[in-house]
């Protein structure tokens, strides 16, 4: 008995390594050590109904944040193991097939797992304070959505000290990621975990779509909106048209891996080609899905920090709509060097280079928004005018990627990877923490430290310089992308120790935050009232954090940037109508459902990675009867009576 | 165009200056030993030139909007904080944008048709065919012509255009020598053509650019470019000092696994040939072909008749293919 223990327990955990070994000891204590700290202090209940249970889109945005930030973590410390592998030729740190999971694993984490999350926490956090909603139109699915995504960021996860990671690259290109290729469970991990995930982002998709054609408030026409909602529309429009490509087309590879089909196997008719066609139609709008709506994050901020009206904005509006109707018509700048002959090449050459036209219109509306203007530099601003040469010279480089010819030299190098690491931090990541800077007093009701902050702006900053500046000149020295090692004769080493020294400095730049996150709990400072960067848009007419039902009262727009208006009008003296009377609030009530279908989910997932029918059929049922228990569920929504609202609105405007 | 580009050599030149200093020959990609390196190498200079003609300004508008318009005390900078439209500016950031990428997108277009990878190089010497195929995780190179197989390396004559022609055993893999031109992927069950020349004789670096599995790193080969003569003069030395590969021993070939340079004598008749077709079912003529494929039928010219005898059966595979929707 206790050697069958002994053998499935090695085939269950990943064995023989001493990095996993302390990683699953860190992890089994981080475990005991939550658990403990919840029980010590009675925190379960609490847990359980106010947040696991909330169907609340300010809690929810919370939490897809925090799990972002520790996905950051975890692809950190993989990009900074693949740095010390590749600091010195010939380095046996890690060997060949653990470096080929890491790297696979970066990639899907930091997309899907960290880039993802972050987005769709700003968008729940943002979106309806912005447009005068009390939530967004299905609060319900959006619980759900998020436990989607966590359980299957979970289920990606584990496969990391349970069953083995994947490696087979962030897309898993077939063969290779066939069973031919990949025998073990590694690949079946990552179909579930993103299958998973992925049917919440589609949902959330949905959702914004929804709340923000539906749910504005009176007067706010769409052209009035601000332009992070336009953002967040377009980048919804792009999901649901997108996601589903990803759905069909790992369910196949499920299908070809499971039941032995031959959709993109080699033998019996299948093709490869067709995967990698079907997996870049989703994937490079993918790109553009996390990249719009940090653009959106920079005009709010650049418009609020230049104390001057975002510059253009139906060029702005007009630019991101086509960004996201072309993202669809370039995937094929993936393979150029696939064959696919001259004419499919030159097509999908002048596709990618149209995009860049928009993108640069956006670039001159934020200079001319700062131009006339009178700029300050609080961090959130940093990291906005940090971006704008860094994007510009990324953009220039995917030009310089579309050019077809020349793309047969750059690609697969490590040209490219910097490339997309420019865009990629210097657009998505640095967008998004401007975002997480600019709303953090909104969300919590605390500014966070600025003099930390900014240390952790210099130090990503100069760390990412450093880092992926010689990536692009190791490209051009013909260093291929995801080589574990490289001899002594390339010549390689020196650019690539100072492109680990810079992702160091990133790393450092992360505990920086951290810290500056910890440090600003500690030394907790309200912010004396909930317009605490002098802002424009409806969100900063209420208090921080807003309270459960947002608006008491829902506002009527008048113009762009209402609030501004509203305060140029009160500095002016203007008189405003009275307040119309308070009104019982409708609310969704909170549901234990999402939690637990997701659960079930999990638990089908990892019985079909597994191929333990025993477990994937009861999780399959559980799904089911978690459908059918919110199908009959009536009592679904309440009012906050008139006077607890009147409380509330007193104890939080009073302290003004 | 051509004034233009003369009105921005300084600038090509400084570039050149900053890219290729200190270690210059190391940026093997910029210093190119082949014609069709050489083209992609021009074209890669021209696409910087004409992006940066617009990214350069921009950043230094950028930073002189950053600094004019920050806030300080006793500002005289312009403040207008209503300013939000002006349509000249729009037609101006839309118009420059657009000029710039047409210009591009011509360059673009004209350099994909020139450099269509399976484009035969214009050359009074004909072409030698090397037969290339991608192995878990190395390369077997077969000379069909000299009937002579290398492992892990490649020697050309220089000034001959080389037409090597591609495929995997298994995972895809990419083609890359880049000192002599841009990559093409290897993938099973076709054979793609990809025309390459050394003008020059030395000693190029050559690898598997894209991800096939573990050992993927290890599938780095060199290709050595010679005269005429030594290059004949190895031939005649492989085909009389090293032994054969057999069918047995390229079976053993395709296990997984790294591997040195080897030389072989001969190769079993066909066999790039039936590494490519080894998908085709019995009784059916099917096999995928794709795109650049095609070649096989534009270099009619080919060597001998069991290369034509190859390109007709590739055809008909295309048929079938198409046949199929494919």
């Amino acid at each position: 008995m206790l050697d069958k223990i002994k053998e499935f327990a090695s085939e269950f955990f990943v064995t023989g390594d001493p990095l996993i070994l302390g990683a699953q000891v860190s992890i089994a204590l981080s475990v005991v050590a939550i658990v403990f700290v919840l029980t010590f202090f009675k925190k379960w209940r609490w847990l359980w109904t106010e947040w696991l249970t909330s169907v609340d889109h300010k809690k929810i945005g919370i939490m897809y944040i925090i799990a972002s930030i520790l996905m950051l973590f975890r692809g950190g410390v993989d990009a900074l193991l693949m740095r010390l592998q590749l600091a010195a030729p010939q380095l046996e740190f890690l060997e060949a097939e653990h470096y080929n999971q890491i790297f696979t694993t970066h990639g899907v984490i930091m997309i899907l797992f960290m880039a993802m999350p972050l987005m769709f926490g700003l968008f729940n956090i943002v979106v309806p304070l912005m447009i005068g909603a009390r939530d967004v139109a299905f609060p319900f699915l959006n619980s759900l959505s998020f436990w989607m995504f966590f359980f299957g960021a979970m289920l990606f996860n584990v496969s990391f000290i349970i069953g083995g990671s994947p490696d087979a690259g962030w897309l898993a290109y077939p063969p290779l990621s066939e069973l031919s290729g990949s025998p073990g469970l590694g690949q079946d991990f990552y179909i579930w975990g993103i299958q998973i995930s992925g049917i919440g982002s589609l949902a959330t998709g949905i959702n914004f779509i929804v709340t923000i054609l539906k749910m504005r408030a009176p007067g706010m026409t769409l052209m009035k909106m601000p332009m992070f909602v336009w953002s967040v529309l377009s980048s919804c429009i792009t999901i649901i048209f997108a996601f589903p490509i990803l759905t069909v087309t790992l369910f196949l590879l499920f299908i070809d891996r499971y039941l032995g089909a031959h959709f993109f196997t080699l033998d019996g008719g299948g093709n490869p080609m067709m995967y990698i066609n079907l997996i870049w139609m989703w994937g490079h709008p993918e790109v553009y899905i996390v990249i719009l709506p940090a653009f959106g994050i920079f005009s709010e901020i650049v418009s609020a920090f230049s104390k001057k009206k975002l510059f253009g904005y139906k060029s702005m509006v007009f630019a991101l709509m086509s960004i996201s109707f072309f993202s669809f018509f370039t995937w094929a700048h993936h393979f150029f060097t696939m064959g696919s002959g001259a004419n499919v090449n030159a097509f999908f050459a002048l596709t990618t280079m149209l995009i860049a036209i928009p993108t640069g219109v956006k670039v001159f509306n934020w200079l001319f928004t700062m131009y006339r203007g009178r700029l300050s530099f609080p961090t959130p601003m940093m990291w906005t005018v940090a971006f704008i040469p860094c994007f510009v010279i990324g953009g220039m480089t995917g030009v310089l990627l579309s050019v077809a010819p020349a793309d047969f030299q750059f690609h697969n190098s490590y040209f490219l990877i910097a490339h997309f690491h420019q865009v990629l931090i210097g657009g998505v990541v640095f967008g998004y923490f401007a975002g997480l800077y600019y709303w953090w007093p909104k969300m919590f009701g605390f500014k966070l430290h600025e003099g930390l902050g900014k240390w952790a702006f210099w130090f990503w900053n100069i760390g990412f310089y450093v880092c992926f500046m010689p990536q692009y000149a190791l490209g051009l020295m013909g260093m291929t992308r995801r080589v574990n090692t490289y001899d002594f004769d390339m010549g390689w080493q020196p650019l690539n120790v100072v492109s680990t020294v810079g992702g160091f400095l990133m790393g450092i730049a992360f505990l920086f935050q951290i810290w500056q996150i910890a440090h600003s709990i500690k030394f907790f400072k309200k912010v004396d009232n909930g317009d605490n960067w002098d802002g424009r848009t409806l969100e900063w007419s209420i208090p921080s954090p807003a309270p459960l039902y947002n608006f008491a009262r829902i506002p009527q727009v008048q113009s762009q940037d209402d609030w501004w208006e509203t305060k140029q009008r009160r500095a002016a003296g203007e008189p405003e109508p009275a307040p119309a009377p308070l009104e019982p609030i409708h609310m969704p009530k909170n549901s234990g459902i999402p939690f637990i279908m997701s659960v079930c989910w999990f638990v089908l997932g990892f019985g079909l990675v597994w191929d333990w029918l025993w477990m994937a059929i009861p999780g399959f049922l559980g799904v089911v009867a978690c459908l059918l228990a919110r199908s009959f569920t009536y009592d679904t929504d309440y009012y906050i009576p008139v006077d607890e609202v009147e409380r509330t609105e007193a104890a939080l405007r009073g302290s003004k | 165009m051509r004034p233009f580009i003369r009105m921005l050599t300084p600038v090509l030149l400084l570039l050149m200056a900053v890219t290729l200093s200190g270690c210059g020959e190391q940026f093997i990609v910029l210093d190119p030993k082949g014609p069709i390196g050489e083209s992609q190498k021009d074209l890669i200079y021209l696409s910087t030139i004409l992006c940066a003609v617009i990214i350069v300004p921009v950043l230094i508008l950028t930073a002189i909007i950053v600094w004019r318009y920050r806030d300080k005390k006793g500002s005289t900078a312009k403040y207008r904080p209503n300013w939000e439209h002006s349509t000249k500016l729009e037609i101006i950031w839309w118009g420059i944008p657009i000029v710039i990428i047409i210009a591009l997108a011509t360059v673009t277009v004209k350099y994909t048709h020139a450099l269509e990878p399976s484009k035969p190089i214009a050359s009074e010497k004909e072409a030698i065919t090397i037969q290339v195929t991608s192995l878990d995780w190395k390369w077997l190179f077969k000379y069909p012509d000299e009937n002579i197989a290398t492992v892990n390396y490649v020697k050309i004559p220089e000034d001959v255009p080389v037409r090597f022609q591609l495929t995997s055993d298994t995972a895809m893999n990419s083609f890359w020598i880049p000192q002599l031109g841009g990559q093409l992927y290897s993938m099973s069950g076709m054979a793609m053509t990809l025309f390459l020349q050394a003008d020059e004789q030395g000693s190029y670096f050559g690898s598997g650019a894209n991800f096939n599995g573990k050992d993927f790193a290890q599938m780095t080969f060199t290709v050595d470019a010679t005269t005429e003569q030594d290059y004949n003069a190895w031939v005649q030395e492989v085909k009389n000092s090293a032994p054969a590969l057999t069918m047995e021993g390229f079976e053993k070939l395709t296990e997984p696994g790294t591997s040195d340079k080897q030389l072989f004598s001969s190769f079993p008749e066909g066999l790039f040939d039936k590494i490519v077709t080894q998908y085709v079912e019995e009784g059916s003529s099917g096999g995928h072909h794709h795109g650049a494929a095609e070649s096989e039928s534009d270099t009619g010219s080919a060597t001998d008749a069991k290369n034509e005898a190859e390109s007709d059966n590739a055809d008909a595979n295309q048929e079938h293919m198409n046949h199929e929707g494919h």
